[in-house]
Order: structure tokens, then C-alpha cells, then sequence
């Protein structure tokens, strides 16, 4: 009789507290996103939309944004192509460094990002590269390469041979297979790379400061803000991307549910 | 070389034999491991080579290519306190976020097990942090237990601090915000591992007169150790370098400073490159011991 009743309520009501605690500078950042505030947005004045409505007002931070999405939409493009091609290789193809090549490719993984960043910075000095745009995107692409290719190969491993063999029966040339087969079949998991890739780079900060020179990210914004005080306009751009971000979720997980239901019924 | 637990190296099993290969593979690889070699590999490289210049203070700030383990015994001596102090708050923010993940984990993976809708959405609401803003997250729990906000004037009110003392700029707070921060990469390991647990082990257990907590011991347990093993060290290892919450302008102070805060300050702030990266060298060197050792006695070979 305890134990029935632990588990119906102590851990329902854990995991809600638990979640809740997870989910608690969410709801902070999106509140005071309404704040009645100009530079210090630290305490409740009162409600206002005026933040959502003229998100530009602050032109620097709408800079920052633009840079950031920029740099972003770049790396995770590089990032994606190159990963792909390594995840397909990497499960398809049998070869001797097979092992050396997925452990390297794991390694920065286990990088310390400070470490990553520094080492970076000391490659762009010594060989005199200017600091900027460039370098930034540059240290994106490779933090996320590896993100990539983890993801991509998952799906790759969950792929029927079978259908590729049956195309290459009904006489598809090798390239056929890949675009009319193979590579639709990614597509969901490309797509979560893609996602996930965009993610980090969006995010970043560390690897960014060490290697931005001159270029203001979102993230870097927001730290230097950060000393000053913080425009609540920043809190409008970091909602807006967290409500399109859950939106693109959620929608992948319904259009997954549909198409799973239409696959039962047409069995 | 015990990173090799890491590397997935799962033979693929649903996708048949793979394919001798041919041309094909350098023209799929080829751009890829030139990137990673260029990025990554002579980064480290460049590192370890910064590590051991010389700078020359005169005329102007110059470095000369050298040697100079120096460099090395320079950081020890005046890094020593961040050093243990970052070791120590990774090790201390992971346990207590493995005790904090663990049930929820479980919870999300096990119990609602038959509800698929919402197990779900309990996973979408554990990534959800990593949608906004890494810095503002921070921002905002710091601005949530600056002094004189409802929560530190509750915390006063029933003296758990004294009235003079704050908690942003403590070591508890940057240790609280590593573990907020890094709850969602100790949570989602376990919960693969806790999603493919069979309970019929657990009934087999119990049947054989087990009690609870003996078939926690002896066979949850050792059956969510993968899971285990790949959270702890997803969040040991980016704590350990972590900058952002131990940093003055977030939840830290002068005296929580890290490794992370050394080396930012040496390589921007001082222009001290020579000890920022004999710092990250070190850094790098220290994290592959430990998880050396504790892969080593984990006794798990194949992670991920």
C-alpha cells in the first residue's frame, strides 16, 4: 500500500516540481519581456506591448540578431552538407580507420567549449587571419560537424537496405537510388541535425567570444549588456525564438503522428 | 584510450553488411576530415604550441617561439585555488544533478512508459531550456535571487542567510546555476537508457523476494549505468570549463572564479595567451585522466 502510493503521487509530483524548476527563467524572461522598462529591466513596472511591438527600436540589438541568423543559417548549411556525407560514409562504407575516423569525430564532443575556443583564437594569431565573420563561422561549422554526424548516423543505421536493393532491381542508376531513395528517407533526421546545429550556433557564446573580433552575435549582446542592463527588447527576440522553436517541435512530432497513423491504416 | 567508450561504434546492425568500399567513400569523407583536421586537430596543435612561448614584455608585448615549460609552472602557482575549484564544482554540480535527473528520468521514462502523448511532451518540456538563451536563463535567476527579491527576503526572513550576506556571488550560487544549467544533459542520457529498460527484470526481482530497494540496488541500477556514465561525463566535462556562470556578471564573484574565468581573462582581457592556453592544455589533459579512470572503473566500455 506505500509503495502504490509512492509512485502514484510522490513521483508525479516530483517530476512536475522538477520540470516546473526547468521551466521557471522561461516564463521569467518571457514576463518581463512585457515590462515597463528601458535599460534596467530588473524590476515590474507594469504592463506594456510596446517592446513586441517595435522590437527595432534598439537597432544595435536587431544588428546582433541579423548576425547572428546570418552566421547561424551558414554553419548549419556547411555543417550539415559535410556531416551528412560523413554519417552515410561512416555506416554504409566498411574501411580500415573506420573506428579512428567516428572517434575523432567524437572528440570535440568531449571538448571543453573554453578549450575549443582557445585553440581556435591561437590558430587565427599565428597565422595573422583577422577576427571577424568569417572565424566565427568557421568555429561554428566545426562545433557542430560533429552534432551532425551523430544525428545523421542514427538514421542512417535505422535504414532498410532492402528498399535500396529493390530500386536497384527495377534498374535506378547508383545516383537514382540516392535522390529518389536514400536521401528522402534522411530527410527527418538531416532535419533534426539541421535543427539542432542551428540551435548551438545560435547559441553559443563562449567559442563566439573568443573568435568574433569585432562582430557582435545575439549572445554577445546580451553579455555585454548584461554588465549595463539588459533592453527588454532582448527578452521580445529570446521568446519569439523559443515559441518558433517549440512550434517547429511540436509540429515535426504531429506531422511524425500522421504520417505514422496513415502508415497503420494502409496496412 | 577511453574515449573510444564514446565513439558509437554500434556494428550497424538494421542496415546490413556495409559496402566494401570504393572512391566513393574520399569523396564522401574526404571534405569533412580536412575540415575537422584544419579545425580541430591543428587547433589543438597551435594550442600546445602557444602554451610554450615566451613573451617578451620589451620593447613592445611580443611572443618568441620556444620551449618554455615555464608557462606550466606559472599556471599551477597561480591558478592552483581555480583549478581545484573547478574540479571540485563540476564534481559537486553533477552528483546533485544525477540525484535531481534520476527519478525524473526515470518518472518520464518508465512510468508514463504507457501514455506515450505525454511522455512526449516531458521530454520536449526537459529540452525546452536549450530554445532560449543559455545567458538570459542565467540573467534571470540571478535577477530572481539578487538581494531584496522575494525569494532572498523569504531566505533572510527565515535566516538560512544572514541579513548581510547575499547569495549571487557565492560559491552555492554558481554551483546552483551549473546544476540548473546542465539538468537537461544529465536527464536525456538517462532517459534513453530508463526508456529501454525491460521491468519485467524488476518483477523478476521482486519475485524472488527482493525488497524494494535491493532490486534498485541490484538491478535497476546496474541496468541504467550506460545511461549513467554518459550524463555524468556530459555534464562533468563542460562544467569543468565552464565560464559563463561562475563569471562576475552572472552568478559569481572574484572569489568563485574558474578555469574558465582564467583563461578568458588571460587571452582577452591581459593578453596573456602563453598561460590562457597552458590552462586549456591543461584543462584538456586533467578531463582525459579522469575519464580515463572512470571509464576504466565503471567498467563499461561501450557508451552511447
Amino acid at each position: 500500500m506505500r509503495r502504490l502510493s509512492l509512485s502514484r503521487f510522490i513521483f508525479p509530483i516530483y517530476a512536475f516540481l522538477a520540470l516546473l524548476f526547468l521551466l521557471i527563467p522561461i516564463f521569467y524572461t518571457f514576463v518581463f519581456s512585457f515590462n515597463q522598462a528601458r535599460r534596467r529591466n530588473t524590476v515590474w513596472n507594469g504592463f506594456t506591448l510596446d517592446h513586441w511591438a517595435d522590437v527595432c527600436s534598439r537597432q544595435d540589438l536587431c544588428d546582433a540578431l541579423g548576425t547572428s541568423l546570418t552566421i547561424s543559417f551558414v554553419s548549419t548549411f556547411i555543417a550539415t552538407v559535410l556531416g551528412t556525407a560523413l554519417a552515410i560514409a561512416l555506416v554504409r562504407y566498411r574501411f580500415r580507420a573506420r573506428s579512428a575516423v567516428s572517434l575523432s569525430l567524437f572528440l570535440p564532443m568531449a571538448t571543453p567549449e573554453i578549450v575549443m575556443g582557445a585553440g581556435l583564437a591561437s590558430l587565427f594569431f599565428s597565422l595573422g587571419v583577422e577576427r571577424g565573420m568569417l572565424t566565427v563561422i568557421l568555429a561554428h561549422v566545426m562545433f557542430c560537424l560533429s552534432f551532425v554526424v551523430t544525428t545523421v548516423k542514427a538514421r542512417v543505421q535505422m535504414l532498410d537496405p532492402i528498399l535500396e536493393e529493390a530500386a536497384a532491381d527495377l534498374y535506378a542508376t547508383p545516383s537514382q537510388v540516392f535522390w529518389k531513395v536514400t536521401f528522402p528517407l534522411l530527410v527527418p533526421g538531416i532535419m533534426a541535425a539541421a535543427l539542432l546545429s542551428f540551435a548551438l550556433s545560435f547559441d553559443d557564446f563562449i567559442i563566439t567570444y573568443f573568435n568574433a573580433g569585432n562582430v557582435t552575435t545575439f549572445p554577445l549582446f546580451i553579455y555585454v549588456a548584461a554588465k549595463g542592463g539588459l533592453p527588454p527588447e532582448a527578452n521580445v527576440i529570446a521568446s519569439s525564438v523559443f515559441i518558433l522553436a517549440i512550434l517547429i517541435v511540436v509540429a515535426t512530432q504531429v506531422y511524425g503522428n500522421i504520417k505514422k497513423k496513415r502508415l497503420a491504416l494502409a496496412k | 584510450m577511453a574515449f573510444a567508450a564514446f565513439s558509437s561504434n554500434t556494428p550497424s546492425s538494421t542496415s546490413g553488411k556495409p559496402v566494401k568500399s570504393g572512391k566513393i567513400v574520399l569523396v564522401l569523407m574526404l571534405p569533412g576530415l580536412i575540415y575537422l583536421a584544419m579545425f580541430f586537430f591543428i587547433p589543438l596543435v597551435a594550442l600546445i604550441q602557444t602554451s610554450l612561448v615566451k613573451r617578451v614584455a620589451t620593447p613592445t608585448v611580443h611572443f618568441d617561439p620556444a620551449w618554455n615549460w615555464q608557462n606550466y609552472a606559472d599556471v599551477i602557482s597561480r591558478y592552483l585555488p581555480q583549478i581545484t575549484r573547478s574540479f571540485g564544482y563540476a564534481f559537486v554540480a553533477t552528483l546533485v544533478a544525477l540525484l535531481i535527473s534520476y527519478p525524473l528520468a526515470y518518472f518520464i521514462g518508465v512510468k508514463v512508459r504507457h501514455r506515450p502523448v505525454l511522455q512526449r511532451l516531458m521530454v520536449t518540456l526537459v529540452i525546452a531550456p536549450f530554445f532560449i538563451s543559455f545567458l538570459l536563463r542565467t540573467i534571470a535567476w540571478k535577477q530572481m535571487l539578487a538581494d531584496h527579491s522575494p525569494i532572498m527576503e523569504f531566505v533572510h526572513q527565515i535566516g538560512w542567510l544572514q541579513p548581510s550576506q547575499s547569495f549571487i556571488g557565492s560559491g552555492p550560487a554558481v554551483i546552483f546555476g551549473l546544476i540548473y544549467n546542465f539538468i537537461p544533459f544529465m536527464t536525456l542520457p538517462l532517459y534513453t537508457t530508463l526508456e529501454r529498460l525491460d521491468v519485467r527484470y524488476l518483477e523478476a526481482g521482486s519475485d524472488l523476494y527482493a525488497s524494494p530497494s535491493k532490486v534498485f540496488r541490484k538491478v535497476t541500477l546496474p541496468l541504467s549505468m550506460p545511461g549513467i556514465i554518459s550524463g555524468t561525463l556530459l555534464t562533468f566535462i563542460p562544467i569543468s570549463g565552464d565560464y559563463v556562470n561562475a563569471s562576475q556578471d552572472f552568478l559569481g564573484s572574484q572569489s568563485t572564479s574558474m578555469i574558465g574565468t582564467m583563461v578568458v581573462q588571460d587571452q582577452l582581457v591581459t593578453n596573456n595567451p602563453q598561460t590562457a592556453t597552458a590552462l586549456s592544455v591543461m584543462l584538456m589533459g586533467i578531463i582525459l585522466l579522469l575519464v580515463t579512470v572512470y571509464v576504466r572503473r565503471a567498467g563499461t566500455e561501450e557508451l552511447l
